[in-house]
């Protein structure tokens, strides 16, 4: 059996991760930064990537990472999802970095590690770990050329790993954005707090990697789906406490509008499913850590908190009642993070359509 | 906990289950301390961690050894046993907690009242003390088991003059006692699993109180504690459960499958697999001696989730779902839904979300206790009971 409980190195890891987040990332500075041109604080980037040593968890310690595991970065996602904090950790910590290492890469695995530059994975972020490889990169004569639409963390990436159809079937491909013929072309989010972007690719000098590259885009999905489970986790965990202490104060009708039993049982109701999700999660990270039943519970994990989250949120904007509604409440971040994550990498629904293959409950 | 394994390995050599009485043999397994290991030396335990029982468990389990009586454990072991073992007096805890465990003794909860449910504190069976002895007088309701039952705990009132909850107090009846008449209750599913149980002159011994006068509502808050612990965690395997049934059901019977039940079977593997996991999660952190409150939680998903399953189960049944297998009024001795149609799990699983405190009241108390909520205005705790509208 999993171990579904928070080791003691995990709770300080998460406590140096909140400390920091609260000074440096409170919602207040992520709404005033969201508008602008740099969404992404690039200096509490380096901190938390370098500094902390974070960037590196999945990395083996030789190849200059931490050579911790999915356990560690699953608790890092919920503080990052807690705080709605804008940064390129699920592109570059846990997609980019995954699939290197899926793929045998050594060199810029390491670079990521360091925190010395930020990198992605070119896929849609709605891909699902089950999907087909994706074929809208195309090698010919050696370079690349294609376009792929809603690329995570993209606009702040150095490097991308690429997914592309060469010859023989499926390669992944490492390109720096910097590259001649590449152009990125931000999207407006409906996540303010996670940016997305264009990748067009026109005959672009590439990298190619030499591990099985369906296998290694496989992994790098599946421990993405595995371990945003965990940032929404952050982001319910946040909408339920904000809520409570929010009800505990608005007064209407002589009293405070927490005393009121239709309130309550919603709250109640909300903590129970956030229970289970800690529980979800947590198999999830630990399967992902240990490789044992990883898509079963991947699967449970990414239907379960992905709705959980868009469930949290939505609660949690109809309980603060009007001011749920304003642009200077934090809610609206947290609803736009919970939808649009509830849509990446993998819906729930796609999720349980591969459970049923998965567990034997055909259609 | 290898040290308790290898003395389970020792008792098994020792005490061998092949053929073996199981009454005695449950004896011998409480006299070695292996019943619970963490309740005391002989008392059914060996002083040792909580966490050491499930591999106690597993190992018997393992052996294929007698398992305790069927009837009613919930009751006896899950309630009774950890309520005698923190209130009871020595004499107390020598006396009723070996039978109960091997299962001599079935045990029941006279706790609930026509007119005190969900607000159980409000409840009016009257203890009077005679001299060495209470004179009880009442009426009960949905007492699982009473018909086989050889003992109940029992709340009744002992100060009327006092607020409800201050004037209670909480005995062991006996069940055989002349006062007590145990009447079926029918149910909805047709049979009768539970009870009305009226006490008329009722004697019970002072000797049989558990906790001081007056002090009833906290013994009887341990009870249901337990009762809510008991109900919910007990998830292991994956598709243990109700889940698994419906499982069965759609990979032996393919012409049965629609487009709109996968999908509705789907969410409710996915839920019934983080039910598993929420209680596997309080039942680590109670072994590493950091009890959650998951199982408020646990307690009232169970509910909702069963309730969903059963009726995706009927339906998916299809025409056969229309049929139900047998309406006879029944007092069964064990809770065997398993073998029973899934019209007749669909209306028992209706009690999940009202038997041992209802959802509601369970949403009370998560958003009281954990969630820390302004409280609801009361106006019935500062009044005395007898000058309660009811």
């Amino acid at each position: 059996m999993s171990d579904l409980l928070y080791s003691e190195v995990e709770n300080d890891l998460r406590a140096s991760v909140r400390d920091l987040l609260t000074d440096r990332s409170p919602w207040t500075s992520v709404l005033a930064r969201v508008e602008t041109d740099k969404p992404y604080d690039l200096e509490l980037w380096r901190t938390l990537a370098a500094e902390m040593g974070l960037a590196g968890l999945l990395v083996p310690e030789d190849l200059g990472g931490a050579g911790a595991s999915a356990r560690e970065v699953a608790v890092v996602l919920e503080e990052l999802g807690r705080a709605v904090t804008p940064t390129p950790f699920l592109g570059s910590a846990v997609l980019a970095t995954s699939a290197l290492l899926a793929a045998g890469d050594t060199e810029t695995v390491a670079e990521l590690a360091a925190g010395q530059r930020i990198g992605t994975l070119a896929v849609p972020l709605t891909t699902a770990p089950h999907a087909d490889f994706p074929s809208s990169v195309r090698v010919e004569d050696g370079k690349l050329t294609g376009r792929v639409g809603s690329v995570v963390d993209l606009e702040v990436a150095d490097v991308v790993v690429v997914p592309a159809i060469g010859a023989d079937g499926p390669e992944l491909h490492v390109v720096p954005t910097a590259s001649a013929g590449v152009t990125v072309t931000p999207i407006t989010p409906l996540d303010l707090t996670r940016r997305i972007a264009t990748l067009e690719l026109a005959g672009v000098e590439s990298r190619k990697l030499s591990g099985d590259a369906a296998t290694a885009l496989r992994t790098a999905l599946t421990t993405g789906a595995g371990l945003l489970a965990s940032e929404q986790l952050g982001v319910a965990q946040w909408c339920l406490d904000a809520t409570t202490e929010y009800v505990s104060t608005r007064h209407q009708f002589g009293r405070p509008i927490g005393s009121f039993q239709a309130l309550r049982h919603r709250l109640a109701d909300l903590w129970a499913s956030v229970s289970s999700a800690v529980a979800v999660s947590r198999a999830a990270a630990d399967a992902l850590a240990t490789g044992s039943d990883v898509d079963i519970a991947v699967a449970v994990a990414a239907s379960f908190c992905s709705e959980l989250a868009v469930h949290a949120a939505e609660e949690a904007l109809q309980l603060h009642g009007g001011i749920g509604m304003t642009w200077e409440h934090p809610v609206h971040l947290y609803l736009g993070r919970a939808k649009s994550s509830e849509l990446a990498l993998g819906t729930p629904e796609r999720h349980r359509d591969a459970l049923a293959t998965l567990v034997d409950l055909p259609a | 906990m290898t040290d308790l394994v290898a003395k389970v390995e020792q008792f098994l050599a020792e005490h061998p289950t092949a053929g073996a009485d199981p009454v005695e043999w449950l004896g011998a397994r409480f006299d070695a301390g292996l019943a619970w290991v963490h309740f005391p030396v002989g008392l059914g335990g060996l002083g040792a961690s909580r966490s050491a029982q499930q591999a106690v468990d597993e190992a018997f389990l393992a052996a294929n050894a007698p398992q305790p009586n069927p009837a009613a454990p919930v009751i006896g072991y899950g309630m009774a046993a950890p309520t005698i073992l923190k209130f009871g007096t020595d004499e107390q805890k020598q006396r009723f907690l070996r039978p109960l465990y091997t299962g001599e003794e079935v045990w029941c909860q006279l706790f609930s009242e026509p007119g005190a449910g969900s607000d159980l504190a409000t409840l009016a069976t009257r203890a009077v003390r005679d001299g060495d002895e209470w004179i009880v007088d009442g009426q009960k309701v949905w007492t699982t088991m009473a018909h086989v039952a050889r003992w109940a705990i029992l709340v009744a009132r002992t100060d009327p003059s006092l607020p409800k909850h201050q004037g209670l107090s909480y005995f062991v009846c006996d069940m055989t006692d002349p006062g007590v008449d145990v009447r079926p209750l029918r149910q909805i599913t047709g049979e009768a699993e539970f009870n009305e149980v009226f006490l008329s002159g009722v004697r019970i011994p002072d000797a049989h109180r558990l906790g001081a006068v007056g002090e009833g509502w906290k013994v009887a808050t341990t009870t249901l504690m337990n009762e809510r612990v008991t109900i919910g965690a007990h998830a292991a395997e994956r598709e243990d459960g109700l889940i698994g049934a419906v499982a069965k059901t759609w990979r032996e019977r393919p012409e049965l499958r629609t487009p709109g039940l996968h999908d509705r079977l789907l969410r409710l593997w996915v839920d019934a697999e983080a039910l598993r996991l929420t209680a596997e999660r309080l039942r680590q952190g109670l072994a590493a001696g950091q009890p959650g409150p998951e199982g408020s939680a646990a307690k009232l998903t169970f509910a909702t989730l069963n309730q969903a399953v059963t009726g995706l189960d009927v339906e998916l049944h299809g025409e056969e779902g229309l049929a139900y297998s047998d309406w006879t009024m029944r007092r069964p001795k064990d809770a065997d839904w398993a073998s029973r149609d899934a019209g007749f799990r669909y209306l028992r699983m209706k009690g999940n979300s009202i038997e041992g405190g209802t959802s509601e009241i369970l949403r009370n108390i998560i958003a009281d206790r954990i969630l820390q909520l302004p409280k609801e205005p009361r106006s019935d705790v500062d009044i005395p009971w007898k000058d309660l509208p009811r």
